[in-house]
């Protein structure tokens, strides 16, 4: 079962805006991307142009990414009031 | 700006908790969660623990939707392809009060939050607290959605992350040391079969943790809970440990991989996954709490920082609702004098130090010091089952004494200066 399938299963209620944000600059000198190797929901990825991207509609607002950058590209906040996952089992 | 007189921000188990304490004291309470509903952006396992509750919270357990009271331990130790498994069943789990239930945090916290409003609490769900108000040093209440709400006091029981505490310049940022990720599948099961695979009757449950080659030497381990009509399946795994894991793997790929482990296959077959959710966990024990009170302002909970690893369980939800409590009691002494500064607020830090929180994280002290020792994720649970196996192997050569297979595989594997030095850093828990 892939993680996207996973995610489907999730009840979200998407934002237009992310609720994180990260800076290119400390992202194009960071050589581990402990980001894509830490999120468990597989959100963070190289685009084309080899830049770091996150696809935040799919967060299941752990905030690892957070933590795991140690670098502090990752700016993170709760989605705004309303928005997000919103779990029925927990 | 409107005031009342208590702000609780999260109506999790810390905040409901502390919601209860107070309600009917004759004073206005404020529950801000930010989900839909209680329980909407919690998980847990999980299980947890009744009897330390009990002399806190004696009374709202009878309509409680707890899942199952849980009457079997199993402990796995894996390697790459054995593994080995211990099961306690004792008469003891089974008697009421029962000592543990599995639990779903949607629904418990749900149930919770509409107990604390029947009592006269007001929890606004959909509300996320963007900021503190501040005078001076003093917090004096919150700001949520452009709007200004001012409190005598305000508990931050805003989970793990507590933005809240770090603006309140109690607490710094989160450091992968001192946090673990837990994320699991809930997988939806007949309760027939559920009881059937665990060897459980009626309402009975079973907890099951997993120790080894699961994790591929990152720091941490696997569970598995049964509840009513479901199994909670997942990992937990250290974000330090993660960060330096080599070769690198993505971390979503350890739970689909353990699922396809053939102690894990039988157990889950015919399920269906319904939800996939993550969490982090504190790790760093009692090294890492901040302190707990300011002026106008207490923390509860994940956001105190009062969780801890025992390696054999994991604990946080009794250390949130008993957190909740005392909060609630320093609150009403605080009251009674009118006086929310420090100093009055301290008297919270005095209950929970006499509490069994703070003397449980004492104790278990050492936990994080050992919990970063690799070899008790892979190279134990690695042997204990490597040894077993050669025990019962059975094939064309004359078997050997089990004395000397036991033996010969303990001088090998045991009996060095390694393990001696692991065994004294052991002992400490």
């Amino acid at each position: 079962m892939k993680v996207t399938e996973k995610l489907a299963l999730d009840a979200f209620k998407n934002d237009k805006e992310s609720h994180i944000s990260l800076d290119q600059k400390i992202c194009q000198t960071c050589k581990e991307r402990y980001c894509i190797y830490a999120c468990p929901a597989n959100l963070y990825s190289l685009n084309e142009k080899g830049e770091m991207v996150v696809e935040f509609t799919g967060c299941l607002e752990c905030g690892t990414c957070m933590v795991a950058c140690i670098y502090g590209s990752v700016k993170w906040r709760y989605p705004r009031s309303g928005f997000g996952v919103q779990y029925r089992y927990g | 700006m409107e005031k009342v007189d208590v702000i609780i921000v999260g109506g999790g188990l810390a905040g409901l908790s502390c919601a209860y304490e107070l309600a009917n004291s004759g004073m206005t309470i404020l529950v801000l969660e930010r989900g839909d509903f209680s329980g909407s952006k919690n998980v847990t396992g999980g299980r947890i623990y009744l009897r330390p509750l009990l002399p806190f919270l004696p009374d709202i357990w009878k309509d409680a939707p707890l899942e199952r009271h849980v009457v079997k331990e199993i402990l796995t130790f894996m390697g790459r392809d054995n593994s080995t498994t211990f099961e306690l069943y004792s008469n003891r789990f089974n008697q009421e009060p029962y000592p543990s239930y599995t639990i779903l945090r949607a629904k418990f916290d749900r149930w919770f939050a509409d107990l604390v409003s029947e009592k006269g609490v007001f929890v606004i769900p959909q509300k996320n607290v963007d900021d503190l108000i501040k005078d001076g040093e003093k917090i004096i209440g919150v700001k949520t959605d452009g709007e200004e709400i001012g409190a005598d006091c305000v508990v931050a029981a805003d989970g793990i992350l507590s933005f809240m505490a770090e603006k309140a310049g109690l607490r710094k940022p989160l450091r992968p040391q001192n946090v673990a990720l837990g994320f699991k599948e809930v997988i939806a099961l007949d309760s027939k079969i559920i009881e059937d695979r665990f060897r459980l009757e009626r309402n009975e449950g079973a907890a099951q943790l997993f120790l080894g080659t699961l994790t591929r030497g990152v720091m941490g381990g696997g569970f598995l809970y049964t509840n009513q009509q479901s199994l909670s399946l997942g990992l937990v795994v250290g974000i330090h440990s993660l960060n330096q894991k080599e070769p690198r793997e993505e971390v979503y790929k350890l739970l689909d991989q353990f699922k396809e482990r053939p102690e894990i296959k039988n157990l889950i077959k015919g399920g269906e996954v319904v939800e996939y959710s993550a969490h982090l966990i504190t790790e760093g024990g009692i090294h890492t709490i901040p302190k707990f009170y300011t002026d106008g302002m207490l923390l509860t909970g994940d956001a105190a920082g009062l969780g801890i690893n025992m390696l054999v369980t994991v604990r946080g939800m009794e250390y949130a609702m008993v957190s909740g409590v005392l909060a609630g009691r320093t609150i009403k002494m605080a009251k009674a004098k009118n006086d929310f500064s420090a100093s009055t607020l301290s008297h919270y830090e005095k209950l929970l130090n006499e509490s069994f929180i703070l003397k449980e994280m004492n104790t278990f002290r050492y936990t994080s010091m050992v919990l970063n020792n690799e070899r008790l994720f892979n190279h134990y649970p690695q042997i204990i089952s490597d040894i077993f196996e050669k025990v019962m192997w059975v094939d064309e050569k004359p078997k050997e004494g089990i004395y000397k297979t036991k033996m010969t595989e303990l001088k090998k594997n045991f009996f060095n200066l390694q393990t001696l030095k692991d065994w004294l850093q052991f002992r400490k828990i």
